[in-house]
């Protein structure tokens, strides 16, 4: 009766989900989303790029900063490829300055320029975010699981306010949750539910992080393909000029 | 060259005798690339190309880079997301030297195990043996040092543990660490004197490339049977060998262009594979990462490092007979170079009077365990030191010793050698001969001896 009673302990502490388990740590887990920009085949998705640009500049951007990004890489191909004159229209609108050495002021900032450093002292810049999280390359995944993984619990600590979150190593953050249902709207009409959002500043920050990724893949087809193609022709090569060696081996005396 | 005899370059035309006079450059070129080598080489036998190009890449993409670069503290992060941003193919370059890294350190762990296998070491070609470990150690400084550069987190962080372990040497140990350093901590003076080091040390490496090259081209190639060729007569000779060019130039480079297949995969679509997330965050002197881990290539020798802990029976019986002089730190520092410096010295304790591992059972089987043990202690090195880990990289070190110390001398005594063929021509014409089909080097049945 009595051991029954373990073995029953037992069995409900071995069947407890996963997923309960990572809330109870609170930390560390990293939902798997399908992006467009995964696998060797994956390319940006430019609309969900203007998005997730969309998402920052409304949202991100109160805080954080993208200091090693020049402006007008937004019109970059490969990224969210806007004109040169929506960029400079976007300087406008939002009033990036930047401080210049030269004349010792602030001056209004232009395509050359990067976008501002972050605003708050512990909002982490944001360029490079989804390689620094990248646990098994998963950068993006991290981002959009953070934003979308808020549990809704909340800690003091040393008069600072800490949000709880399941993929937030340590499980509690001083970011509170900056996302939610709705708040962006898209001029595409695209979702704007949480996960939605998240997924689109997710894939926008892989931008910021690896701005080139869409190059370097095609290079890697390009080498590949090339490499390929001269493997072959050497593996021939290499046949034809040990064949009259190996051929003469063969038709020799016996080994023995 | 090789005291193999072979066909020397003749000046022919008058241009050519006149240079020839001069500077024997061309006939320098010719007895090179010309040199005879056994023709039973195996695909083994491809890494030193390897190895040459990843040099002249490293040393090439590397220059491209010191042009954008900035050695400062405060902009050598932003400096190299200038080089992956702005910088034209920027991304490429710097992406093929971060990854030409771990191509250039499989393929001197490839080659250094071909070495121990085939008794490569073996007189005459210890200086071969030395020189190759020295080219071996000069690496790991100029990779180490390569790694700061990019000034993250790891970068700065594992600057300062490895830049540590000297502070563990006794008395003098914190003025060698400060003198390395160029200050009390890792900081300006330590980037500065870790790119010009990084710059200048490739260039050591090449010379001594060349006096390696030099010296196997004075004792002729090692091959898989470890008879040495013929050298009484050309006829002999000539029927154990092949010219390097083309036979092996061609081969060797085939096997390269198939390896740089696999190389730009990686390259292309997964970059960051084999480096460390947090090094794309800045160095930030304040903040310490959960965990501290060498490249991959430094994982076996990290293993040893942290293997000798306080617990440790031989750390303590150190620790008494020397008066507390050295203690668990040094010990674990002398276990990390002495592993390095017992491979070094593999020539004098191997006491076997056969060369290739090929024709030594015994032997085979604990080759295959070091081995096994190389590829245990890089996964131990690269996980924190607690559960199993320790005890593991315990007894990984403790084999890695015992294999240098022990074993090969031993087996050298107790073990009963297999027959070896007599020649090379002979082993070659037992492997070609036969027409078998099931041959992995070449096995399909060569066309009609038409020409």
């Amino acid at each position: 009766m009595h051991s029954n009673r373990i073995l029953a302990a037992a069995l409900a502490v071995a069947l407890v989900p996963t997923g309960a388990a990572f809330a109870a740590g609170g930390s560390g887990y990293v939902e798997n989303y399908s992006f467009s920009f995964d696998g060797p085949f994956g390319t940006f998705d430019e609309d969900q790029l203007r998005r997730g640009f969309q998402v920052y500049t409304e949202v991100c951007s109160g805080c954080h900063g993208l200091q090693y990004v020049p402006l007008r890489t937004l019109a970059d191909e490969g990224g969210p490829n806007f004109t040169e004159e929506e960029v400079r229209a976007y300087i406008e609108q939002n009033f990036i300055e930047v401080y210049d050495d030269d004349i010792q002021d602030w001056r209004s900032a232009t395509p050359n320029d990067h976008f501002p450093g972050s605003a708050l002292e512990n909002a982490p810049d944001l360029s490079l975010m989804a390689k620094a999280r990248a646990r098994g390359g998963r950068g993006a995944d991290y981002i959009a699981s953070l934003l979308t993984h808020y549990n809704g619990s909340e800690q003091e600590q040393a008069g600072v306010f800490l949000y709880g979150n399941d993929t937030y190593d340590g499980g509690y953050l001083a970011m509170s949750p900056p996302l939610d249902d709705g708040w962006v709207e898209f001029q595409d009409g695209a979702p704007n539910d949480l996960e939605s959002m998240s997924m689109d500043v997710a894939a926008f920050l892989m931008w910021t992080a690896e701005p080139h990724m869409m190059a370097r893949k095609r290079m890697a087809f390009t080498a590949i393909l090339m490499l390929s193609v001269l493997s072959v022709l050497l593996y021939l090569t290499n046949k034809r000029i040990w064949a009259p060696v190996k051929a003469q081996v063969k038709g020799g005396t016996p080994a023995e | 060259m090789s005291g193999i005899p072979h066909d020397h370059y003749e000046p022919k035309t008058g241009a050519e005798k006149w240079l020839h006079r001069r500077l024997p450059i061309v006939a320098l070129a010719y007895d090179t690339l010309m040199i005879p080598t056994p023709r039973n080489l195996n695909w083994m036998w491809i890494w030193g190309i390897v190895l040459v190009f990843c040099l002249v890449m490293q040393i090439v993409t590397g220059i491209v880079l010191v042009m954008h670069y900035t050695p400062h503290v405060d902009l050598a992060f932003a400096s190299v997301e200038h080089i992956m941003r702005n910088v034209n193919g920027g991304w490429a370059i710097r992406y093929i030297h971060q990854n030409g890294a771990s191509l250039f350190f499989i393929a001197v762990y490839m080659h250094i195990f071909r070495g121990l296998y085939y008794g490569s070491y073996k007189a005459p070609r210890e200086i071969t043996w030395i020189i190759g470990m020295l080219i071996y150690v000069l690496m790991m400084g100029t990779a180490f040092m390569g790694y700061v550069l990019p000034w993250g987190q790891m970068s700065f962080w594992g600057a300062t543990v490895i830049t540590g372990l000297f502070g563990a040497i006794p008395f003098i140990g914190e003025g060698i660490q400060t003198w390395l350093l160029g200050g009390a901590a890792v900081d300006n003076a330590t980037l500065n004197r870790f790119l010009s080091l990084h710059y200048l040390l490739p260039f050591i490496i090449l010379g001594l490339v060349i006096v390696h090259v030099w010296a196997f081209h004075t004792t002729g190639n090692n091959n898989p049977t470890g008879v040495e060729v013929r050298r009484t007569s050309r006829k002999e000779a000539d029927a154990d060998t092949l010219p390097f060019w083309p036979y092996f130039v061609i081969k060797d480079v085939f096997a390269l262009a198939v390896i740089l297949v696999g190389f730009f995969a990686i390259v292309g679509f997964v970059p960051n594979m084999l480096g460390h997330p947090d090094n794309y965050i800045e160095a930030n002197p304040l903040a310490t990462p959960a965990h501290i881990v060498p490249e991959w290539y430094f994982l076996p020798f990290y293993a040893i490092l942290r293997a000798f802990t306080d617990d440790v029976f031989i750390v303590q019986a150190a620790s008494f007979l020397t008066g507390g002089i050295i203690d668990a730190k040094f010990f674990g520092v002398l276990a990390m170079f002495g592993a390095i410096f017992v491979m070094a010295l593999a020539p004098w304790l191997d006491t076997s009077s056969v060369r290739s591992g090929r024709y030594r059972p015994m032997f085979k089987w604990w080759f295959a365990l070091f081995v096994v043990n190389f590829i245990v202690l890089t996964y131990a090195g690269g996980q924190s030191a607690d559960g199993i880990w320790p005890t593991v990289s315990l007894i990984g070190s403790a084999y890695w010793f015992g294999y240098f110390l022990i074993i090969l001398p031993l087996l050298g005594v107790i073990e009963k050698p297999l027959p070896e063929p007599e020649t090379i021509e002979e082993d070659f014409k037992a492997h070609y001969g036969k027409a078998s089909k099931s041959d992995a080097r070449d096995g399909a049945a060569a066309p009609s001896p038409a020409e």
